[in-house]
C-alpha cells in the first residue's frame, strides 16, 4: 500500500468540487475479501441459530439453541449437582447445620458459602458487604441483637422480616412517637436520662429523668434500660446505637420514633437459601 | 406585511405561553413556559418595531453568518458538555460531589448524566454537524443556502431545543429513553426544526450548480433524513395533560426496548457516524490538499453502511426478553458492518498517501487523522462487542462507557476540532490561526486524555464483568455488587483525570479561536473576501 510521492497518481474521476477531486482507485482487495468473509460467516450463523422471523415464531436454527434454554440448562445442572446437599440442609435441625459433615464447615462449607452468596446478593445493599451495617441498618457482626442472635431467631427474622406487613408472622414493634403527648421539657429530660444510661454523653442520671423513663419507656426497654428482645426493644445501656446517640438524634428518635423495615425473604428465597443465610450470619461473630 | 404576520403569530405564542405558565402542572413545564413567554415576547416587540420598514435587500453569495454562529455554538456547547462530563465522572468516584445536601436533587448524577450526553452529542455534535453541513453543502454545490432566513431559524430553533432539554433534565424532567430524554413538547419542537433543516439542505442540493452531488453531501443527507425518522418513531407518546411534562410512550415492554435501541444505535450510526463522515469527506481532502482515495469505495461503503446500520440495534438487548432471532440478526449485521465502517477510515487515511509528510508540519491535519484512527478503532470494537459471548462480559460494564468515549472523544471530538481549526480562519477572513503551537498542545492534551479514559475503562469494565460472573466451585456468586464498586475506585479517578485533560485541551482551543477571530498574531485580517460561489 505504501506509495511514494514520486510514484504517479492514479486517474481521478475527472470532477472537482470546491477543489476536491476523487481518485478512481479500485476497492482494496483485502477489504472486499474480509467483507465477503463476514457475509459468509453471517449466513452460516443464521443457519445455525434462530434468525429468520416467520408468522408464528422464527426459524429455530440447526443447533436448536435458545438463550432461555441455555440458562435453564445451566441452572438445572447446578441444581442436580447440589440436590443431595440442599436436601441435607433442609432435613437437619437448624443448630446442627454448621457442624454437619456434609454441608457444614466454613470456607469450603456448602451451607456457609451458599449463605455468603445469598448475603452478597440480597442483604449487602443495606447491611454492607462486610455485614457491618450503617445508620438505620444493624451491624450483624457484633453481639448486640435486636430480635435475638440464635440460629432460630436469625432464621425467623430472615423469613418474615421486620415490620413487613405483607407477612402475618413478621416481627412487629411500634415505639410511640412521644412528641405527640410529651412536652418539650419532658423529652429533653428523657434525652438527658437515656444519655446517662449508656454513660456516653457524660450525663448523670437525675431523679426526674428516672421517673419519666419508668413512666414512658421501661415497659419495653426494661426498668434498667437493657431492652427486651421479645418486642425488639434495643438495649439502651450499651455503646451500640442504630441511629446515633448524640442528643439531637436521641431527641428525634424519642419525638418521632423509628420504624425501620426489613423485607420478608420467605418465598423470594428457597428454604435452603434462608437456612444457608442464617448459618452464614450466625457465623459472623455475634451468633448465640 | 411580513412583519405584521410574524408579530401576530408571536403575539399568539406569547398568549399561549402565558396560559401554559398559569396552568402548568410541574416545575419544568412552568419554567419552559416562562422561557418561551420571554423569548416570544422579545421577538414580538422586535417585529412590531420593524412594521413599515422597507424590505431588506436580498443577500447573495455564500451564507456564512449562520456557519460562524454555528462554530461559536459548537465551541460553547462542547466546553459545557465536557465540563459536566468531568464533573459527573468525579461524582462517581466521590459521591459527595452530588452536593445533594446543599442543592437538593438538581446536581445529582441521574440528572446531570443526560445533561452531559445531550450536551455533547446533540449540542456540541449537532451544532458541529449543522454548521459544517451548511458550509460544505454551499461549497461543494457552488450555491447559496436555500430558503433565506430558514437556516437562521434552524440554528436558533436548535439552540432553543438544547436550552429546553438541558433545563428540563436539571429540573427532573425525563421520559426515561436514553439519548431521547426530552418530553413530548420539546420533541415536537425539534421535529419542526429538523424538518426545516431537511428543507434547507435538500433545497440547496436541488439548486446546485454542480452536475454531481459530492459524497460528503450523501452522508449529511442520510444523517438528516434518518434522524428525522428515528426521532419521530421513538418519541411517539401521549401527553397526560397539555399543561404538564409527563407523557406515556406508545410502545410497552420489549417493543419499547427494541424501538428505543433501534433509535439509540442509529443515533450512533447516523448522527455520530454518517454525519461526521460527511465532515471527514470534506475537511480531510481539503486540509491534505489531496484527492479522495477511492470514489468506488465511497459509493460501496456508503450504501453498505446505511443498509446495515439500521439492523444493528438489537445487539443492545442480548440475553433479554427480545426474541433470539432478533438478537441473531442484530449481531450478524453488526459484524458485517465492520468493513463498511472501515471503508470510511481507509478513504480518510489513504487520502493522505503521498502527503504523509504533512503530518509532521500540520497539527490540524494531525488532529483530523487521529480522529479517523479512533474511528477505525471504535468501529472494530463495536462489532466485537456485539458478539453475544463478548457482550455477556461487557454489557452493563464500564467497557461500554470506554467504547462510547473512544468514539465520541476520539472520532467525533477530534474531527470537529479539526473542522473548527479549518473553518475559523476562512469564515472570519484571517490568514491563519492565532497559534499553531496551541493547536499542537490541544492535540496532545486531547490524545492523552482519551488514552487515559479508554484504557482505564477497559480495565474497569473487564474487571467488573469478571467479578460479576465469578462463581465458586459449588456454583455460588463470589462478589457483592458493592465489591465491584470498591474495586474500580482508582480507575474512576483516572477516567476523571483523562476527562480533565480533554477539557483543558478544548479550553485552549476556545482561546485560540477567540484570538483568531479578533485577528491577533498570525491571524491578520485578509483584505479580499472570497464569499462568492465559484462557478
Amino acid at each position: 500500500m505504501a506509495k511514494t510521492p514520486e510514484k504517479k497518481d492514479p486517474e481521478t474521476t475527472g470532477h472537482s468540487w470546491n477543489g476536491i477531486e476523487e481518485f478512481n482507485n479500485p476497492l482494496p482487495r483485502w477489504w472486499l475479501i474480509t467483507l465477503y468473509l463476514t457475509i459468509i460467516w453471517a449466513i452460516g450463523y443464521m443457519i445455525a441459530y434462530p434468525a429468520i422471523p416467520l408468522i408464528n415464531g422464527a426459524t429455530p436454527g440447526l443447533l436448536g439453541y435458545s438463550s432461555r434454554g441455555e440458562v435453564a440448562a445451566d441452572i438445572e445442572a447446578v441444581n442436580t449437582q447440589n440436590a443431595p446437599l440442599i436436601e441435607r440442609i433442609n432435613e437437619l435441625e437448624l443448630a446442627a447445620i454448621a457442624g454437619d459433615e456434609l454441608v457444614g464447615g466454613e470456607a469450603d462449607g456448602f451451607a456457609y458459602n451458599g449463605g455468603k452468596a445469598v448475603f452478597a446478593t440480597f442483604c449487602s445493599q443495606c447491611h454492607g458487604a462486610g455485614a457491618n451495617g450503617a445508620v438505620g441498618y444493624p451491624s450483624l457482626i457484633d453481639d448486640d441483637w435486636l430480635w435475638g442472635g440464635s440460629m432460630e431467631d436469625i432464621y425467623t427474622t430472615i423469613n418474615h422480616g421486620i415490620r413487613h406487613e405483607a407477612d402475618l408472622d413478621t416481627r412487629l414493634s411500634d415505639m410511640p412517637a412521644f412528641g405527640e403527648f410529651l412536652t418539650d421539657e419532658e423529652i429533653a429530660g428523657l434525652v438527658q436520662y437515656v444519655g446517662a444510661l449508656s454513660e456516653i454523653n457524660g450525663a448523670e442520671k437525675t431523679e426526674e429523668g428516672e421517673i419519666l423513663f419508668l413512666d414512658n419507656c421501661a415497659a419495653c426497654h426494661a426498668d434498667d434500660g437493657t431492652g427486651d428482645r421479645f418486642v425488639g426493644a434495643p438495649n439502651l445501656t450499651d455503646a451500640i446505637w442504630l441511629y446515633g446517640s448524640d442528643p439531637a438524634t436521641l431527641e428525634e428518635t424519642i419525638t418521632f420514633a423509628r420504624f425501620g423495615e426489613m423485607p420478608a425473604w420467605a418465598g423470594r428465597l428457597s428454604e435452603a437459601q434462608v437456612r444457608q443465610a442464617a448459618v452464614y450470619i450466625h457465623s459472623l461473630g455475634g451468633g448465640e | 406585511m411580513q412583519h405584521m404576520v410574524k408579530a401576530i403569530v408571536l403575539g399568539l405564542v406569547v398568549l399561549a405561553a402565558a396560559i401554559a405558565t398559569n396552568f402548568a402542572r410541574d416545575l419544568a413545564y412552568q419554567v419552559h413556559a416562562v422561557i418561551i413567554l420571554l423569548l416570544a415576547g422579545y421577538l414580538f416587540i422586535r417585529e412590531v418595531g420593524k412594521i413599515g420598514n422597507k424590505p431588506v435587500p436580498v443577500e447573495t453569495g455564500y451564507m456564512d453568518g449562520v456557519v460562524r454562529a454555528g462554530v461559536i455554538a459548537t465551541v460553547f456547547w462542547g466546553i459545557t458538555g465536557f465540563l459536566v462530563g468531568v464533573w459527573i465522572a468525579f461524582e462517581l468516584a466521590f459521591p459527595a460531589l452530588n452536593l445533594s445536601e446543599w442543592t437538593g436533587p438538581y446536581l445529582n448524577f441521574g440528572r446531570l448524566r443526560p445533561l452531559h450526553t445531550s450536551a455533547v452529542i446533540f449540542a456540541f455534535g449537532g451544532n458541529a454537524l449543522i454548521a459544517t453541513s451548511f458550509y460544505v453543502v454551499q461549497r461543494t454545490n457552488a450555491t447559496r443556502l436555500f430558503g433565506g432566513n430558514l437556516a437562521w431559524f434552524v440554528f436558533w430553533g436548535y439552540q432553543l431545543f438544547i436550552v429546553l432539554a438541558a433545563t428540563g433534565y436539571v429540573l427532573g424532567q425525563t421520559q426515561s429513553k436514553e439519548y431521547a430524554e426530552p418530553e413530548w413538547y420539546i420533541d415536537l419542537w425539534l421535529t419542526v426544526v429538523w424538518v426545516s433543516y431537511l428543507v434547507v439542505f435538500m433545497g440547496t442540493l436541488y439548486k446546485r450548480k454542480e452536475p454531481h452531488i459530492y459524497v460528503a453531501n450523501w452522508f449529511y443527507l442520510s444523517f438528516i433524513l434518518t434522524i428525522a425518522m428515528l426521532h419521530i418513531v421513538n418519541n411517539m407518546a401521549i401527553p397526560v395533560s397539555l399543561f404538564g411534562s409527563k407523557s406515556v410512550a406508545l410502545f410497552s415492554g420489549v417493543q419499547d426496548a427494541m424501538t428505543q435501541w433501534w433509535y439509540g444505535h442509529n443515533a450512533v450510526g447516523f448522527f455520530l457516524t454518517s454525519g461526521f463522515l460527511g465532515m471527514m469527506y470534506y475537511f480531510i481532502p481539503k486540509q491534505a490538499g489531496r484527492p479522495v482515495y477511492s470514489y468506488k469505495l465511497s459509493i460501496v461503503h456508503f450504501w453498505a453502511l446505511i443498509f446495515l446500520y439500521i439492523w444493528a440495534g438489537p445487539h443492545h438487548l442480548h440475553y433479554t426478553a427480545l426474541p433470539d432471532w432478533a438478537q441473531t440478526l442484530g449481531m450478524v449485521m453488526s459484524i458485517i458492518l465492520w468493513m463498511p465502517s472501515w471503508g470510511g477510515m481507509i478513504n480518510g487515511l489513504m487520502t493522505l498517501s503521498g502527503a504523509w509528510d504533512k503530518l509532521r508540519t500540520d497539527p490540524v491535519l494531525r488532529i483530523l487523522v487521529i480522529s479517523v484512527a479512533f474511528y477505525g478503532m471504535s468501529t472494530f470494537e463495536g462489532p466485537m462487542m456485539s458478539i453475544k459471548a463478548v457482550n455477556s462480559l461487557s454489557h452493563f460494564t464500564d467497557w461500554t462507557i470506554g467504547h462510547v468515549h473512544s468514539g465520541a472523544l476520539g472520532w467525533n471530538g477530534m474531527i470537529t476540532f479539526g473542522a473548527i481549526y479549518f473553518l475559523v480562519p476562512k469564515l472570519w477572513n484571517r490568514t491563519g490561526l492565532y497559534s499553531m503551537k496551541l493547536v499542537n498542545y490541544h492535540f496532545w492534551l486531547a490524545t492523552i486524555g482519551i488514552v487515559l479514559y479508554a484504557s482505564s475503562m477497559w480495565v474497569s469494565g473487564i474487571m467488573e464483568g469478571l467479578m460479576w460472573r465469578e462463581v465458586d466451585s459449588q456454583g455460588f456468586l463470589v462478589n457483592a455488587f458493592s465489591d465491584t464498586v470498591v474495586a474500580k475506585y482508582s480507575l474512576l479517578v483516572i477516567r476523571g483525570v483523562g476527562g480533565l485533560f480533554f477539557l483543558t485541551g478544548s479550553l485552549i482551543m476556545a482561546y485560540n479561536v477567540r484570538m483568531t477571530i479578533k485577528g491577533v498574531g498570525d491571524a491578520t485580517p485578509k483584505p479580499a473576501a472570497s464569499t462568492v460561489p465559484a462557478e
